[in-house]
C-alpha cells in the first residue's frame, strides 16, 4: 500500500480493497517498525488516527467523499493540533497542548483525512537540516549519515521512507523545497497568502508559507487542494478562488516559456546538480517548451536581506514565549526578569537564541536604518526582478540546492555556511511566490532537486508543468534503498 | 523667578466597540478575571490578529471631530518590551502612519477665553491587560481580559501653560469622545486615561525644559493635583540646583504623592517596525466622506442649539453639553416636562449634586429622565411646590417608586382649597397676635415685608409644607390689611 | 559592523535571555560573521527604493465588530505553568 500514490490510495479506498482503517493500521506499523531509524516523528498519534480512519470508513461507505477521505496524512509540528502536542521542535513548547487547530489541520479533518502525527523539524522552523530539533536529528532515507534537509526534514524524511503517503510542511525560506529536492520529493511552496497561516507556529510571518510534500506533483495537487483557501482569521491571507489543481495537471505546455536566471548557475552550484537541471530542461524542450537566459540580479542580496527580516520579525514573534501563560518556565523564578531570561534561555535552542538576537540587534535604535529598513528595500529590488523576468518568461528553473544532502554535523556549527544552503529558494519567500521543487536526478545516491519558481498564484501552472515532466521521467518514482528493503518486511 | 509651565498630554481613549481591536473577545468591563481573553488576546502560538471595522470606523470619526488629516493610508506597528500585561511580548500600535494626523480643538476657559491646542495625531492600538498586585504567596496575579481593548491615543503638542488649560483640554476631549459615542468615557472604569508632560521654564525664554511624564491619570481632579504636584516639585529642585530628570512618573492619588518609576527607566529600546501578521489600512476618499456626513452632532455644535432652542445661558448650555449622556439626559428630560429652564435648573442642582455625592455617573442614574420629568411636571400644574419636590425627588432616588407614588403615599399633595387654607390662616393669626401686632405697628416698607415673610412661614409650617404659596401669600394679605 | 561583548549583552538583556558567560564569546563571533554577510547589503544604493514589509500590494481586511469568543479560560489555564483565582501568577510586578 504505501507505494501507491495518493491517487491510487483514494482509489483502492473507494474500491474497497482496503478500508482507511487498514491503511491506517498498515502505515502506523510501517512507522513504528521503521522510524526508529529516522526520527522523523515527534508525536504518532495512532489511537486518534484510528478513530479518524474509522469516521472515514463510515463517510467513505455513504459515497460522495472529497478526495483525501481516508488518506493518513503527517504534519509537521508546526500546525497546532488540539489536543496534540505541538512542539515546533522546541523545549519550549514540549508541554504544549493547543486547545484549538490550525486552520490548514481543520480543512484536512474536513476532507476526513487521517492525522498520523506531527513531525520533526529544526526548532522553530530554523534551519536547514533539521539538526536543531530538541526531539533530535532526523537522518536522509537515501543516507543515512546525511540530513535530510530543513526544517521541514521531519516530514521530508516520513515521506521518502514511505512512513506517509503524504505531509505537511512549511517554507520561510525554501524549509519545504530544500528537504523535498535532498529527500527526492515534491514539494511546493505556495503564493504568500494562499495557505492559511492561522494556527502555524510564527516563525516570519511576512515569509512564512504552508504547503504539501508529497512523491509527485499530482499528490501534491491534491493535498494543496485542501490546504489552500481564504481564513477570515489570517489578514494577510488572500480571497481569491482556489481551482481545483488536479485537474490541469495534463495541460500541455506546448510553447511554454523557461527562463533560466544566470545567477542560479554560477560559482559554488554542485556540477552533477548542474547537468541533471540540464537534462530536465531538455526533457521540456521535447515537450514544446522554449528557453531564455534571464537575470535576477539581485539574487545575491536575498541572503543578506533574509537574515535581517526572518530574524527581526522572529525576534518579536518568540517574544511570547516568556512562561507566563503556557510553554516551558524555569523553575524558581527570582523575579519577573529571571523568569523571562531563564525560561527563555532555558526554553530556547542555540540557533533560535543565536536570530533572536540578531533580530533584536537589526532592529534596535541606530542600526533599523541600516538593516532592517534596508532589508525591506532589497526585498522589494528582488521582487522586481521577478516581475521583470516574468513579463519575458511563464516559469523560472533552476537548481533548488546548490548541492546535494551534505553529512550530519558537518555544517551545524558554521550558521553562515548553513544559511547559504538556501541560497536559490530565499528570493521566493522574500517576493512572495510560489515555488516547487521536484526530484530531477541522483548523484552519488543522493536525490536532486529541479526548482520551479511561477508567477503570483500560479501553483496550478507550476504543478501542471512538474507533473508533465514526471509523465517523462521517473526520478520522482524512485525510492531510497533503505525503503526498498524495507519494502518487503512491513 | 517666575516659571511658566509647559504641559502636553497623551490621552488614552477606550473605544465603544463590542469586540475587541483584533480578536473576538469581548470588551464588556468587570467580567471575572480571563473570560474575555481568547486565544488570539493570549498570545497563543500561531494565532493572528483581524482589525475590527469599527475601531477604524471611531477612529476617523474622532479625526473628523477634530477637523484632522485623515490618514488614507496607515500602518500598524510592534512595539517590543516584556511586560506580564503584554502577552504578545510587543504591542500593535502606530508609529510613524498614524490614522489621524494633525489636528486642532478649542477649549473654552473659565474666564471665557478661548485658547487652541494643536494635536500632534492620535492613533489605534491595543489597550495590555491588568497586573493584580495584591498578595499571591508573593506573587502577582495577570488578568488579561482588557489586553486587546481598542484604544485611539490622542498626542497634544506641548500647548498648556496651565492645570486649568490641561483640564479644559480633557474635559473637551471627553465630550468630543462621548458625543461622538465612540468612548462611554467612563474614568472610573479606566475609558479615559491621561499621560501628561510637564517641563518648566523661566517665564519668557522659548527653550523647553526637561520633561517628566506622569502615567495613567483617570480623573480630572488626580490630573490637576498631579499637575500641581509635579510642577511644584521640578521649581523647587531647580530652584534648589538640582535638574530635572526625564523620567516617568507614577501618581499616588491616596497619598497625593508622585514617585519615579524605575522599572520603566531602564534603557528601553522599543524596536518598532511593521507588524507583519497586519497590512496597510487604506481608506477611501468615500468613506472618509461618509463619515463626515453622518457624523454625530459636536459638543460646539450642541452648545449652540441648547442655547438657541431652549433658551439656555451659554454657561448652563457649557455644562450640559460636558458629556452626551448629560446632554441626551437633559432633552429627554426637557422634551418630557416640556420645561427647559426646570429641567436645565433640576439637572445642574439636585441631580447632579447627588450623582456627585454617591460618586455615580449619569448613565447609571436610578432616576430616569421621564421620571424625573413627571416630578417637575408636578411642580408645574402646582400639584406639589418646589420645597416639597426636593423631598420627592429625595424619595425617589431611595427608590420609594414614582413621583405621584410618593406624593400619594406621604399626602404631599398642594393644600390649594381656598377655604382650607383660610381655616389654617385663622389659626396661625389668633395663635401669633404679638408678630401680627409686630407687623402691623412696622412703617419699614422692607422690615414689614419681612415681618409678613415670617407669618407666611408660620402658615406653611402648620401646612406642612403643603398649602399653596401664592394662595398663602394672598389670603394673609388680605385678612392683616382687612 | 561588528558587535563586541557589551553590544551581545545589551541585545540579551531586550530579549530576555540569560546568555552563559561562557558561551557569550562563541554567540559573539557567530553573530560578527553573520553580520558580515548581512553587511554585503550595504553596496547597494537603495535611496530610492521604497521598503516592502509585505510581498503582494495586499490591504488590511477588516472583521465586523461581533463577539463571536465565548469564555475558554478553563482550557486555556490548564497548559499554564501557575495560575490561581483563573489570574496567571508571575514573580511580583514593580512598578
Amino acid at each position: 500500500m504505501h507505494t501507491q500514490s495518493i491517487a491510487e490510495l483514494a482509489q483502492g479506498l473507494r474500491k474497497g480493497d482496503y478500508s482507511s482503517k487498514e491503511l491506517t493500521q498498515h502505515y502506523l506499523q510501517r512507522i513504528e517498525q521503521l522510524d526508529g531509524n529516522y526520527n522523523s516523528f515527534i508525536s504518532v498519534t495512532a489511537e486518534q488516527a484510528l478513530q479518524q480512519a474509522a469516521q472515514a470508513d463510515l463517510r467513505l461507505a455513504k459515497g460522495d467523499t472529497p478526495m483525501l477521505c481516508g488518506i493518513p496524512i503527517a504534519h509537521k509540528d508546526i500546525f497546532c493540533t488540539q489536543g496534540t502536542r505541538t512542539s515546533c521542535g522546541s523545549k519550549m513548547l514540549d508541554n504544549f497542548i493547543p486547545p484549538y487547530d490550525a486552520t490548514v489541520i481543520k480543512h484536512f479533518q474536513q476532507a476526513g483525512s487521517v492525522s498520523l502525527g506531527k513531525t520533526n523539524m529544526d526548532e522553530f522552523a530554523m534551519g536547514s537540516s533539521n539538526e536543531s530539533s530538541f526531539y533530535g536529528l532526523v537522518k536522509n532515507p537515501w543516507k543515512m549519515e546525511c540530513v535530510p534537509g530543513g526544517s521541514s526534514g521531519g516530514p521530508a524524511a516520513a515521506v521518502a521512507a514511505q512512513l506517509a503517503p503524504a505531509a505537511t510542511g512549511t517554507d520561510t525560506g525554501g524549509s519545504i523545497r530544500q528537504p523535498a529536492a535532498l529527500c527526492g520529493l515534491t514539494g511546493l511552496k505556495p503564493t504568500y497568502g494562499r495557505v492559511s497561516r492561522y494556527g502555524m507556529i510564527a516563525f516570519a510571518s511576512s515569509l512564512d508559507q504552508g504547503g504539501p510534500m508529497g512523491r509527485s506533483a499530482q499528490d501534491a495537487a491534491l493535498l494543496l487542494n485542501v490546504m489552500a483557501g481564504f481564513d477570515p482569521q489570517d489578514s494577510t491571507c488572500i480571497d481569491k478562488p482556489v481551482p481545483d489543481y488536479s485537474l490541469t495537471l495534463n495541460d500541455s505546455i506546448e510553447g511554454l516559456r523557461i527562463g533560466l536566471p544566470k545567477e542560479y548557475f554560477g560559482e559554488g552550484l554542485d556540477s552533477d546538480i548542474q547537468k541533471a537541471v540540464e537534462q530536465a530542461i531538455k526533457v521540456y524542450e521535447t515537450l514544446g517548451a522554449s528557453i531564455k537566459e534571464i537575470s535576477l540580479p539581485h539574487t545575491e542580496l536575498a541572503i543578506p536581506a533574509y537574515y535581517v527580516i526572518a530574524p527581526a520579525e522572529a525576534s518579536a514573534n518568540l517574544s511570547r514565549f516568556d512562561g507566563v501563560r503556557y510553554g516551558y518556565r524555569c523553575d524558581n523564578p527570582q523575579d519577573l526578569n529571571d523568569l523571562y531570561s531563564r525560561s527563555r534561555a532555558e526554553g530556547f535552542g542555540d540557533e533560535v537564541k543565536r536570530r533572536i538576537l540578531i533580530g533584536a540587534y537589526a532592529l534596535s535604535a541606530g542600526y533599523y536604518d541600516a538593516y532592517y529598513k534596508k532589508a525591506q528595500c532589497i526585498r522589494r529590488l528582488i521582487k522586481n526582478d521577478f516581475i521583470s523576468a516574468f513579463e519575458q518568461v511563464d516559469v523560472i528553473m533552476g537548481p533548488t540546492t546548490p548541492s546535494p544532502a551534505f553529512k550530519l554535523g558537518e555544517k551545524s556549527n558554521d550558521p553562515v555556511t548553513m544559511y547559504l544552503e538556501d541560497i536559490y529558494t530565499i528570493s521566493v519567500n522574500l517576493a512572495g511566490l510560489p515555488g516547487l521543487s521536484i526530484p530531477a536526478g541522483l548523484t552519488e545516491g543522493k536525490p536532486i532537486g529541479l526548482q520551479l519558481i511561477g508567477n503570483y498564484f500560479e501553483e496550478a501552472k507550476l504543478l501542471n508543468i512538474a507533473h508533465r515532466y514526471q509523465q517523462e521521467s521517473d526520478w520522482h518514482q524512485q525510492t531510497p534503498p533503505a525503503a526498498h528493503k524495507q519494502n518487503s518486511e512491513v | 523667578m517666575e516659571w511658566e509651565t509647559v504641559i502636553g498630554l497623551e490621552v488614552h481613549v477606550q473605544l465603544a466597540t463590542q469586540s475587541k481591536i483584533f480578536s473576538g473577545s469581548s470588551t464588556r468591563f468587570g467580567a471575572a478575571p480571563n473570560t474575555q481573553a481568547c486565544a488570539v488576546d493570549l498570545a497563543m502560538p500561531g494565532t493572528l490578529p483581524v482589525l475590527n471595522e469599527q475601531a477604524l470606523r471611531y477612529a476617523i470619526m474622532f479625526g473628523l471631530a477634530i477637523d484632522a488629516d485623515i490618514n488614507q493610508r496607515s500602518v500598524f506597528d510592534r512595539k517590543n518590551y516584556f511586560y506580564p500585561d503584554l502577552p504578545k511580548g510587543y504591542q500593535t500600535t502606530q508609529l510613524d502612519e498614524p490614522i489621524v494626523g494633525p489636528g486642532l480643538i478649542e477649549v473654552q476657559l473659565d474666564d471665557g477665553s478661548c485658547k487652541q491646542i494643536r494635536i500632534h495625531h492620535a492613533h489605534l492600538e491595543e489597550d495590555a491587560g491588568k497586573s493584580l498586585h495584591e498578595d499571591f504567596h508573593g506573587m502577582s496575579g495577570i488578568d488579561l481580559n482588557r489586553a486587546g481593548t481598542p484604544l485611539i491615543e490622542i498626542v497634544s503638542e506641548p500647548d498648556m501653560r496651565t492645570s486649568e488649560e490641561a483640564i479644559a483640554f480633557a474635559k473637551k476631549l471627553h465630550s468630543i469622545v462621548t458625543c461622538l459615542g465612540i468612548s462611554d468615557g467612563d474614568m472610573s472604569q479606566g475609558s479615559m486615561r491621561f499621560d501628561v508632560n510637564i517641563s518648566v521654564r523661566p517665564k519668557g525664554t522659548e527653550e523647553l525644559g526637561t520633561r517628566t511624564e506622569t502615567k495613567n491619570l483617570n480623573s480630572f481632579r488626580f490630573m490637576e493635583r498631579a499637575i500641581k504636584l509635579e510642577v511644584e516639585r521640578q521649581i523647587d529642585l531647580i530652584e534648589d540646583g538640582g535638574s530635572i530628570a526625564q523620567e516617568t512618573r507614577l501618581y499616588d492619588s491616596d497619598k497625593n504623592i508622585s514617585r519615579s518609576m524605575r522599572s520603566k527607566e531602564e534603557a528601553n529600546d522599543y524596536r518598532y517596525f511593521p507588524c507583519p501578521d497586519l497590512l496597510p489600512i487604506s481608506i477611501d476618499a468615500s468613506y472618509i466622506n461618509e463619515l463626515r456626513e453622518n457624523l454625530p452632532e459636536l459638543p460646539e455644535a450642541k452648545k449652540a442649539r441648547f442655547v438657541s432652542s431652549y433658551a439656555l445661558s451659554a454657561y448652563d448650555a457649557n455644562m450640559l453639553t460636558a458629556d452626551r449622556a448629560t446632554a441626551d439626559y437633559f432633552e429627554a428630560l426637557s422634551q418630557a416636562c416640556g420645561d427647559a429652564k426646570l429641567a436645565a435648573n433640576w439637572l445642574m442642582g439636585e441631580l447632579s449634586a447627588s450623582l456627585n455625592n454617591h460618586d455615580i455617573n449619569i448613565e447609571h442614574c436610578p432616576i430616569s429622565a421621564k421620571q424625573l420629568a413627571e416630578l417637575i411636571s408636578r411642580i408645574k400644574d402646582n400639584t406639589i411646590s418646589g420645597k416639597i419636590a426636593k423631598q420627592v425627588f429625595e424619595a425617589m432616588w431611595n427608590g420609594e417608586g414614582s413621583a405621584d407614588t410618593i406624593i400619594e403615599a406621604k399626602g404631599l399633595k398642594q393644600v390649594s382649597d381656598s377655604g382650607a387654607i383660610e381655616a389654617m390662616v385663622e389659626e396661625v393669626l389668633s395663635a401669633n397676635q404679638a408678630m401680627v401686632d409686630d407687623y402691623l405697628g412696622e412703617e419699614v416698607e422692607k422690615k414689614r415685608k419681612k415681618k409678613f415673610n415670617a407669618l407666611v412661614g408660620r402658615v406653611m409650617q402648620a401646612s406642612k409644607g403643603k398649602a399653596n404659596p401664592s394662595q398663602v401669600n394672598q389670603i394673609l394679605q388680605k385678612k392683616l390689611d382687612s | 559592523m561588528a558587535v563586541d561583548r557589551s553590544d551581545i549583552e545589551k541585545i540579551a538583556t531586550l530579549a530576555r535571555i540569560k546568555l552563559d558567560e561562557n558561551s557569550i564569546p562563541e554567540i559573539t563571533s557567530s553573530i560578527c560573521d553573520i553580520l558580515a554577510l548581512v553587511d554585503k547589503m550595504q553596496l547597494v544604493k537603495t535611496d530610492d527604493i521604497e521598503p516592502m514589509a509585505h510581498p503582494l500590494d495586499a490591504i488590511q481586511r477588516l472583521r465586523c465588530d461581533k463577539v463571536t469568543e465565548e469564555d475558554q479560560r478553563e482550557a486555556f489555564q490548564q497548559i499554564a505553568p501557575q495560575t490561581e483565582d483563573g489570574l496567571y501568577l508571575v514573580p511580583k510586578v514593580i512598578e
